[in-house]
């Protein structure tokens, strides 16, 4: 039934409707309302489930990985900081091939102390073996938290699914939360493959020396190589019990698109209307929704916007010394190609700064007007004044 | 599309204010979208939220800048804030207020005043001191935009409002049936819509 409901409870009711059986989370804004609601839940009895209130986000990564090894659903939520001081325990929790999954809501990381959105947090945990998805609005973010839970069970790895702050965390819209039958028959109860157990005691996580560890890696890695074969098999699945699908990256009105706009989070859906916008106007344009990061399906990508003139990237995050991740990124995919469009990169709405509908209409035309890229990322709507000890030159 | 802004102070349900109005809203066929402008919440300290209306799935998602309508829910508030930047000329704005300001207070848009204060305290909302008038501002705004119907915003309130779910309907009632606009001065009287 569809309801009006906060982004972040979006996330609860997923979870909720998962049968989670163990959370366990530290609140940070704008994390707190996911776990406010889940807690409330196990404290009522909507939940059958254990919620474990720990004394940082070290530890409640810690405790939900010890739940998942000893065979049960798990779950937390966190932000910024939180994440990175969770950084460690991400490499043990793939590494252990331990399918938690994990809403992170994108906050910028301080000083200067900053609680608004920014995707820098979770991009700078691209390396520690999870998955990542990228949502745009609330009806994504319950519909990926499900199908999160199936992925990472079906291909033992983590599952991040990541949200803006306040821009999707804490917006209400209509969200169809779906009945716990339709969710049953599409997520039945986890068949753990490994289970710790008291009554025939084993170790798990051992000193892996250098005869075997490379080979560990390895098999990480091809675990994460059959993500997009388990991905599409999920997404099936959950398609024809509730009839949405979203796709590793989504090429919105890209077939002939000259130039293709390429991003991650809630811009796509603001682009999707100046896209709508630019073409009444006889623009040639498309958006790619940048939604699937770890594994990033670089061949996908290549097909899907490899024929345009230019791909301009909006990244709302930054990497200091090399530019935009999300542009990094593309870079690399498009390398194998015999030849390839230039690809422009733009760095907007850091830190809470809101990405109108006229920021990519500039990033659009400034791509349109130059001839090829800038070596560097090129940051929109710098404001000299806005601190009188920044260059911004 | 519709984009209403609302202003008031922490504390005051401003929040919860822009929340029901879109749940009503929602119930009466709108697809809509609302969030706060989150910054350090303090009681006392200035709010903002936004609500968006429309008939269609609502793409946009960015700040309101141009609102068509603005809720203001303190009129000290207007001695600090700006409530009428980027209002849309011919917009409403609605005061918590005994009485109508000056004619030339705000040239160029529609204001309405309700006595939302004394209403919720009529109500027991609250207390004299702080007042819990975020339930008969939205019942007044109802009026003055004619939607969402008052059994929406009824059903809304229930749903939202955690305790005397009872007094906020009959507080968002009296505000429908009392706020004031110029010329009207009083539009006691008139039956509800829906």
């Amino acid at each position: 039934m569809k309801e009006v409901v906060e982004g972040s409870h979006a996330v609860s009711e997923a979870v909720r409707l998962a049968r989670v059986q163990v959370m366990s989370a530290y609140p940070i804004t704008p994390q707190t309302h996911i776990v406010e609601a889940l807690s409330e839940y196990c404290a009522d009895g909507r939940m059958a489930a254990r919620f474990i209130c720990v004394e940082s986000e070290h530890s409640a990564m810690a405790a939900v990985i010890g739940a998942a090894s000893g065979g049960v659903r798990t779950f937390t939520a966190t932000s910024s900081h939180g994440l990175a001081l969770m950084h460690e325990l991400l490499h043990w929790a793939s590494a252990a091939r331990l399918p938690i999954v994990m809403a992170e809501v994108n906050r910028a990381l301080g000083p200067g102390w900053n609680i608004w959105m920014d995707q820098t947090d979770s991009l700078a945990q691209r390396d520690t073996g999870w998955i990542q998805l990228y949502c745009e609005d609330g009806q994504e973010v319950l519909d990926t938290t499900l199908l999160a839970f199936r992925l990472a069970e079906s291909a033992s790895l983590p599952v991040m699914v990541v949200l803006d702050a306040f821009f999707l965390s804490h917006t209400y819209e209509p969200v169809d939360i779906p009945d716990q039958a339709s969710v049953d028959r599409f997520l039945p109860a986890f068949q753990p493959r490994i289970q710790l157990d008291t009554q025939d005691p084993f170790a798990l996580s051992q000193m892996a020396p250098p005869g075997c560890y490379m080979e560990m890696r390895h098999d990480i890695e091809a675990g994460m190589r059959r993500i997009p074969e388990h991905y599409t098999a999920a997404e099936e699945a959950f398609a024809s019990v509730f009839g949405r699908r979203y796709g590793m990256l989504e090429a919105y009105r890209c077939e002939d698109a000259d130039i293709i706009l390429a991003m991650a989070g809630t811009a796509v859906s603001t682009s999707r209307q100046v896209v709508d916008d630019l073409r009444e106007r006889g623009e040639k344009v498309g958006v790619l929704k940048l939604r699937m990061f770890r594994p990033f399906p670089a061949a996908l990508l290549a097909s899907l916007a490899g024929d345009a003139r230019k791909i301009a990237v909006l990244d709302r995050n930054f990497c200091f010394g090399v530019g935009g991740i999300f542009a990094q990124e593309i870079r690399a995919a498009l390398y194998l190609m015999d030849s390839r469009p230039p690809v422009y990169s733009y760095i907007a709405g850091l830190g809470g700064r809101d990405v109108t509908p006229e920021t990519i209409e500039e990033i659009y035309v400034r791509t349109k007007q130059s001839e090829r890229p800038a070596p560097e990322s090129v940051w929109i709507g710098l404001d000299p004044a806005a601190c009188p000890v920044c260059r911004t030159d | 599309m519709e984009e209403i802004r609302f202003h008031g102070r922490g504390g005051q349900g401003t929040v919860v204010a822009s929340i029901i109005l879109a749940k009503a809203f929602f119930k009466a066929g709108y697809y809509v979208q609302t969030f706060p402008v989150f910054g350090v919440e303090r009681r006392g300290a200035p709010v903002e939220a936004y609500l968006r209306l429309d008939h269609q799935k609502i793409r946009v998602r960015s700040n309101i800048y141009t609102p068509d309508h603005v809720l203001v829910q303190d009129t000290k508030l207007l001695a600090t804030v700006d409530v009428t930047r980027g209002l849309k000329p011919g917009g409403w704005i609605l005061l918590n207020a005994a009485a109508l300001p000056d004619a030339e207070a705000f040239p160029g848009f529609r204001v309405a005043a309700v006595d939302a204060a004394r209403i919720a305290v009529a109500h027991r909302l609250g207390t004299r001191t702080h007042p819990m008038i975020n339930t008969a501002m939205v019942g007044a705004f109802a009026r003055i935009l004619e939607a969402p119907p008052m059994a929406a915003l009824e059903e809304a309130i229930r749903q939202e409002v955690p305790v005397k779910q009872e007094e906020n309907v009959a507080a968002a009632k009296d505000a429908y049936m009392e706020v004031r606009v110029p010329g009207q001065e009083n539009r006691q009287g008139k039956t509800y819509e829906g």
